[in-house]
């Protein structure tokens, strides 16, 4: 059909063949034909090498494993944020104060997720934030940039993010479930938070599980964060603090694209495989 | 795999909580309780969202001494309008041409992207032809393919062809988004009846002319949503800039405001203090948007979750 045309070409040209592309230069690499690499280089066929590379480089596995711990951590502790704002705006019998709330709360939806980043920065920032002079009130010498500290500042930093978002397609869901049931349940005598526990979780599974897929994508391509993080406190981020920030790195700092397209295509099915694992894992366990 | 995607408004929900039901004593006395609980915690999420911004707000009225010396929660001089003469003469008012780069790129990026998501949209709803059913498997299996993954592979394939550093190079991988398409299809299902279609082919309307003087007219409310998510999801977008742009007057706000902040010590004037007010004027373009099309987007991001 002549009007699925443009989606379908403009597909082609902007997933499909790079992605082809990013393979095939994943099977060659530069190596300079000089000596001392004064002469002119040349694109060879280096088969898996780049891959062999890949699998052995240190740096960047370790960037894949800081993030997938970070993510264990921080996804369950944003959402159950997140979920605790939706609940509450849930039992707000005022429908005044409820669309209040919600607005109050998504303000940092509409902050460009850089400007955000930014925002947090200085406010970490020891000259111009306030933490620091609070800290200095206790005598607590506070730096949010050290190597124990900058997980509990970028985690924060999200949640401020994405709680906002999370929190509508929750409240969304629980808007959905059919009232008679809640009204049922109270007069029974259950409290708001059996009710909370017993009937309103269990009936958003399908949206929680969203929020948390998207979450686990989110994170493990997490890159402005920590670059801007890096910016203000280069010695704690490091050039491959994140599996994103080094395929940057080694893309436009070193120049190695054809290994930067290798590393994209191992991260690439480490995605996959792990949205796949997490969706039939949730699945299964709805299925019993 | 079954997803039901269905659209939960606030509006929809009938809150019937307040029923007529008489109630004792007790349960309302735990009621009020509930309530207060729910207003305290309420507040005390709201303080946490808002403040960072009243922050900004705050501090972009300072010049750069009360910036380091004064309380960053309160007023000292009120410097405004002298930081945003300053902003706006910092190399020739290069600030400004990233506030319009940015406004083309994810204006022009989501409605071209708009109008071909409902065109692929009401071909997936409307037309039976093979090929259909891998069609829609490839927009909904695309869903999950991260913009940050696809970023290097693109500036690959475009430096390959030469557009990298044209203004191309960030506005078509802007054209085509499988989201779009997705929520494009939706709406189409729910809102162009078939009869209506089939009453116009009686008349003897050609095909294009059905979809630009029927089908697009009655799309309003669904292309105003495509819209604004895309426009929303652009005006974000760091990366795809970041890689493929290089000459600053191509830049958007995000790439312009990364580069003062990195480059702050570097140059002669210190850059914070513009750096801040201009974060908050890129903040205001895409606050006005949302909020006055705050309808749409609603629905939208609450189209998007699995029941």
């Amino acid at each position: 059909m002549a009007f699925a045309a443009p989606f379908y070409l403009g597909f082609i040209f902007v997933f499909v063949l790079p992605i082809l592309y990013a393979v095939q230069q994943s099977f060659f690499s530069v190596q300079s034909s000089g000596g001392l690499g004064l002469g002119g280089t040349d694109v060879v066929f280096a088969g898996l090498d780049n891959y062999a590379r890949a699998f052995s480089d240190e740096g960047f596995w370790a960037s894949m494993f800081r993030v997938a711990i970070f993510a264990i951590v921080q996804i369950p502790i944003s959402l159950g944020l997140s979920l605790t704002a939706a609940l509450l705006l849930d039992s707000l019998t005022s429908e005044v104060r409820a669309s209040g709330f919600r607005t109050a709360l998504l303000v940092p939806y509409m902050v460009p997720a850089i400007v955000a980043s930014l925002i947090w920065v200085y406010l970490y920032s020891p000259r111009v934030g306030p933490f620091t002079a609070v800290g200095d009130i206790f005598g607590i010498d506070i730096n949010l940039f050290s190597p124990s500290m900058l997980w509990v500042s970028i985690g924060n930093l999200i949640v401020w993010m994405v709680l906002g978002f999370n929190m509508l397609i929750l409240y969304g869901s629980l808007r959905g479930i059919d009232r008679s049931v809640l009204e049922a349940a109270r007069v029974d005598g259950a409290g708001a938070l059996r009710i909370a526990w017993s009937i309103k979780i269990p009936a958003i599974r399908g949206s929680l599980v969203l929020t948390g897929l998207l979450s686990i994508i989110g994170m493990l391509q997490i890159f402005n964060e920590p670059l801007l993080f890096r910016a203000a406190s280069p010695e704690t981020v490091t050039k491959d603090f994140t599996p994103i920030m080094s395929i940057y790195f080694q893309a436009f700092a070193s120049n190695n694209y054809n290994y930067a397209a290798a590393l994209s295509v191992v991260l690439a099915a480490v995605l996959g495989v792990l949205s796949f694992g997490f969706y039939k894992l949730t699945n299964r366990k709805e299925a019993s | 795999m079954t997803i039901d995607y269905r659209v939960a408004t606030a509006t929809e929900a009938v809150v019937l909580g307040e029923s007529d039901r008489p109630r004792s004593p007790r349960a309302r006395k735990r009621g009020t309780r509930e309530q207060t609980v729910a207003l305290v915690g309420l507040t005390l999420f709201a303080i946490y969202s808002v403040a960072p911004i009243w922050w900004l707000i705050v501090n972009s009225t300072k010049d750069r001494r009360d910036l380091y010396n004064s309380n960053g929660l309160w007023f000292a001089d009120f410097n405004l309008w002298k930081n945003l003469e300053a902003l706006a003469t910092y190399q020739d008012g290069v600030f400004f041409r990233w506030v319009l780069n940015t406004i083309l790129y994810a204006g022009v990026g989501a409605a071209v992207c708009t109008l071909i998501s409902i065109a692929v949209g009401y071909s997936l709803s409307k037309f039976n032809y093979r090929g259909r059913g891998i069609g829609l498997g490839i927009v909904v299996g695309s869903f999950l393919i991260p913009s940050t993954l696809i970023t290097l592979p693109l500036f690959l394939l475009f430096s390959q062809i030469g557009m990298v550093d044209t203004m191309w190079a960030v506005l078509i991988p802007f054209f085509v988004s499988p989201f779009g398409a997705y929520l494009a299809k939706v709406y189409v299902d729910g809102s162009i009846p078939d009869e209506l279609l089939e009453a116009a082919r009686i008349d003897g309307a050609g095909e294009w002319r059905i979809f630009f003087t029927m089908v697009l007219p009655m799309m309003r409310t669904g292309a105003a949503t495509v819209f604004i998510l895309l426009f929303v999801a652009n005006w974000n977008n760091f990366f795809l800039p970041l890689t493929m742009l290089r000459g600053s007057d191509k830049w958007t706000l995000a790439v312009g405001l990364y580069s003062w902040f990195v480059n702050r010590s570097d140059s002669v004037v210190d850059l914070t203090a513009l750096t801040i007010t201009g974060a908050l004027i890129s903040v205001i373009p895409l606050a006005i948007m949302m909020v006055a099309m705050q309808r749409y987007w609603k629905t939208g991001v609450t189209l998007g979750a699995i029941k």
